[in-house]
């Protein structure tokens, strides 16, 4: 064996040790560390406490505890830091985005002039738009202190969609498959804390377009804390990103308040819900005529049903009438699409 | 959810590594295929209302005693002893259970009419403790009431005129206490029970006593059977003490005794992956962690000292009881051993320590080499009930960096017996014999203890006697990352990586030795089967 040839055995400094010593001892280790390809190595082979620790092997894994749905924990979103950011995003994107898209047209707004907090707004629901849109019209001093009741099935079922929407729109997970005692009660707990609370007692949006019957969530959560229900129909959020639609579209908004309505001492959750499905049905009214109309409408008991017809898929169709005149018919559709479509 | 109880981890290939202190440090050592590692029990659930249990315990005493408020009257002279700066560990936040206990009792007194109350630390041969140590033990409001008007006192050991000589126990053990305490109508002791062997007749016995009392159980021939101190039926000092309480009991002195239990929540949010198994540490522990590593590593040792020294603890009050001596010490022992036991199934060959910032010597000061070598000989080793957790000829292995470093205000007599004593002989009865009884009397030690914040001339004494019964019983005793002029006076091996220790052990116990860690703190006691 030619000694003189094995680097590694020769006494002789490498030519990157007399680099190093060129550059510095420590300059040169430095150097080396920071090559990509010892980085990459460092990267990959990361151990405890860089890396999650292994789980030792003599150890039975306890039955991981759940952490998503009903069970995911929201306080972290109403600690102070994080309402301020959430305010500051809520105000400077989500506010302009909302105005952008739906162009909405508020009425009503002085149902809730003079109101003590909390209130429980329930509303229609066609849109994810809903949301985004209710908050941004919201008064400053309670939409700040607001959550939104969202399913738990479907905001809470993944960890990053769980933590982006409760951070965007304080939502709180709500159990709509089946009766839960821990979501409701942690809503109920959140409106006694002083919380305001958005629900949609149709519990999903709209498949159709129509409304769906009222469930007792937004009535049952009034009574057990004695605060009112405050109705809200949107009308024409549909048009911007209907259910099952992934193009966002602009088109104009209505937002609608109603009279408070409050729990009286001889209602249940079903007929307190039947009383704010009907207050929601005659502000649907007053969305597609005047507010007196609708009164007087109201009054005879021939608001318009939000649930549609009673007919086949096509007729409940035909039966909601013309699209509103969508923005890209003015603008182009190029434009005002998203995603948009390539051009070719 | 309830409190998980203590574990015993058997190490495999996916074991991450284990946490070792060392010191103000702390690092992660990976353990050989095969190791023990034993964890604490989680903290038990606090009293949910504890100054309504301390009521209720007032009214309710245990054993052969009448409620707090029956024994107090008009005219009485009572006096309120309390544990000082070496109870709890790390000292607890505000509010401390002293000042909980203390005033309530004071608030009994003041509604019977008592007058003359006074309040006094029992020190035993400890340092004095400093206006701000009191006040954090007893409350603004009970100091501001009594130190100003003289009536709260420490303890003094060496104060011939207010000392109390009330016999010979049947051994010939004179017993000799605070002559104020020893002259009440009633004597309140108002306890924190940390570990098993704290309170009982010892509170009195020991902590209100002189050196002419302790030197009959603070010797090597009591600590060596001692097996151990936390174990009360094996705990020759456990048994003299017992026999000094009782003879002070029989002399008409009246102590109503208030013992409190803590759960092992021993470190804040900051630090709370010192006190969690290691695999189940989540993103935020791993990264305060890697912080606190970070900046500890290039922090200078007298800032880290500070700063540890600066944590206060957690704790929180699971139980408290109030009576007669006995009756109430047996409830106490038991709900400590219920938070802290932990049954280990054998002995090993070597037992590996992580030793901490803080021992109950040097609270707001430094861990010397002798407080470190009793912090892991006569402390760690004896957490034990029934067998040593090292089997007789075994190795330990402590890791800490073990400075040549002392407190001079704190400490005087330490360096002397450091430099003068350990460099003749390490040989607890040897260093008894010839050099104690020159310490114990040594008038400027003395006027140190007197004067200032200086622990006793004898103290050193003690600490080396503490380690009687480990150092009799060990084959080695190997430090890891100790400085090794320290490590060699202490009479023990250095080593620089727990790898070296581990290969130095084979030497001892042979070249396939079983091998246990003992995670603390939290504190923890190993029932060994």
């Amino acid at each position: 064996m030619n000694s003189r040839r094995d680097s590694s055995r020769s006494l002789l400094p490498t030519r990157e040790v007399r680099a190093d010593a060129a550059l510095g001892g420590r300059v040169g280790s430095t150097l080396r560390r920071l090559r990509p390809s010892a980085l990459a190595s460092r990267a990959g082979s990361a151990h405890f406490p860089l890396a999650a620790p292994t789980w030792p092997g003599t150890v039975p894994r306890p039955a991981p505890t759940p952490e998503l749905g009903v069970h995911y924990d929201t306080a972290w979103s109403r600690r102070y830091p994080v309402r301020l950011a959430r305010a500051i995003v809520l105000d400077n994107v989500t506010r302009p985005v909302a105005k952008v898209l739906a162009q909405p047209r508020l009425r009503g707004e002085d149902a809730l002039v003079g109101l003590d907090t909390p209130l429980i707004f329930a509303a229609n629901h066609a849109s994810h738009i809903d949301t985004p849109l209710i908050l941004s019209s919201l008064p400053q001093h309670i939409r700040h202190k607001t959550v939104v009741a969202a399913a738990a099935d479907y905001f809470f079922d993944r960890r990053w969609k769980a933590d982006v929407f409760t951070f965007l729109l304080g939502a709180i997970p709500m159990e709509r498959t089946k009766v839960n005692r821990k979501s409701a009660q942690a809503a109920a707990d959140l409106i006694a804390d002083g919380w305001n609370l958005v629900i949609f007692p149709e519990g999903g949006r709209t498949p159709d377009g129509w409304g769906q019957p009222f469930r007792g969530g937004a009535a049952y959560l009034s009574i057990r804390t004695g605060r009112p229900v405050v109705p809200i129909h949107l009308d024409g959020t549909r048009h911007v990103l209907a259910k099952g639609s992934s193009t966002i579209r602009r088109s104009r908004t209505t937002l609608t308040y109603g009279l408070p309505v409050w729990p009286s001492k001889d209602d249940d959750a079903r007929s307190m819900a039947a009383r704010i499905e009907a207050a929601v049905a005659a502000l649907a009214e007053e969305a597609t005529t005047d507010w007196w109309t609708a009164r007087k409408a109201a009054a005879r008991g021939e608001s318009a049903a939000l649930q549609g017809p009673d007919a086949v898929a096509w007729r409940r169709s035909w039966a909601l009438g013309p699209a509103p005149e969508r923005q890209e018919d003015i603008a182009g559709p190029e434009e005002n699409s998203w995603p948009r479509k390539t051009r070719r | 959810m309830s409190a998980r109880p203590g574990f015993v981890l058997e190490v495999d290939r996916s074991t991450p590594p284990t946490l070792f202190w060392r010191g103000e440090r702390f690092t992660l050592e990976k353990l050989p295929e095969g190791s023990r590692v034993i964890y604490a029990p989680e903290p038990h659930e606090p009293l949910d209302d504890p100054l309504a249990a301390i009521r209720h315990a007032l009214a309710n005493p245990l054993g052969d005693s009448e409620p707090l408020s029956a024994l107090l009257f008009p005219g009485m002279k009572l006096t309120i002893a309390f544990d000082d700066i070496s109870l709890p560990l790390p000292p607890m936040e505000r509010p401390d259970i002293r000042q909980m206990v203390i005033e309530q009792v004071l608030d009994l007194a003041a509604e019977a009419g008592v007058d003359d109350v006074e309040l006094v630390v029992a020190l035993a041969l400890h340092r004095r403790m400093t206006e701000p140590e009191l006040r954090h033990a007893i409350g603004d409001r009970v100091y501001d009431a009594f130190a100003p008007n003289g009536l709260l006192t420490q303890h003094d050991a060496e104060d011939r005129d207010n000392l109390l000589h009330l016999g010979q126990t049947d051994e010939g053990e004179d017993v000799e206490i605070n002559k104020r305490a020893a002259t009440s109508d009633l004597l309140v002791y108002v306890n924190i029970n940390l570990v098993a062997m704290d309170g009982g007749h010892k509170s009195v016995a020991t902590g209100l006593s002189s050196y002419k009392s302790l030197r009959h159980h603070h010797n090597p021939e009591t600590m060596r059977k001692s097996k151990s101190f936390m174990d009360q039926h094996r705990s020759e000092l456990h048994s003299a003490n017992w026999r000094m309480g009782r003879l002070i009991r029989d002399a008409g002195i009246k102590v109503f005794q208030i013992e409190t239990t803590l759960n092992t929540d021993t470190f804040p949010d900051a630090f709370s992956y010192l006190q969690k198994r290691e695999w189940e540490w989540k993103a935020k522990d791993r990264i305060g962690f890697l912080g606190a590593k970070a900046a500890l590593d290039r922090m200078p040792a007298r800032y880290a000292r500070r700063l540890f020294h600066s944590v206060k603890a957690p704790h929180r009050m699971t139980s408290v009881q109030a009576g007669e001596v006995e009756a109430v010490h047996k409830v106490t022992t038991e709900n400590v051993w219920a938070q802290q036991g932990v049954v280990v199934e054998g002995q090993t060959d070597i037992l590996t320590l992580g030793l901490p910032y803080i021992s109950p010597y040097n609270v707001n000061s430094i861990l010397n080499p002798i407080l470190v070598a009793c912090l892991g000989l006569g402390y760690f080793f004896n957490l034990y009930r029934n067998k040593p957790l090292v089997r007789e000829g075994g190795v330990l292995i402590m890791t800490h960096p073990t400075p040549w470093e002392f407190n001079p205000v704190h400490h005087p007599s330490y360096i002397d017996f450091f430099e003068q004593v350990l460099s003749e002989t390490t040989d607890p009865s040897e260093v008894a014999s010839r050099f104690e009884e020159g310490f114990a009397t040594d008038p400027w030690y003395i006027h140190l203890y007197r004067t200032g914040h200086a622990y006793h001339g004898v103290h050193p004494f003690y600490m080396w006697y503490w380690c009687a019964h480990a150092l009799q019983h060990l084959g080695a005793v190997i430090i890891v990352g100790g400085d090794p002029k320290s490590v060699h006076r202490l009479g023990f091996r250095s080593a620089t990586t727990l790898a070296d220790a581990l290969e130095m052990a084979r030497d001892v116990v042979g070249s396939s030795p079983t091998l246990t860690h003992l995670h603390a703190p939290p504190i923890l006691m190993a029932d060994v089967q």
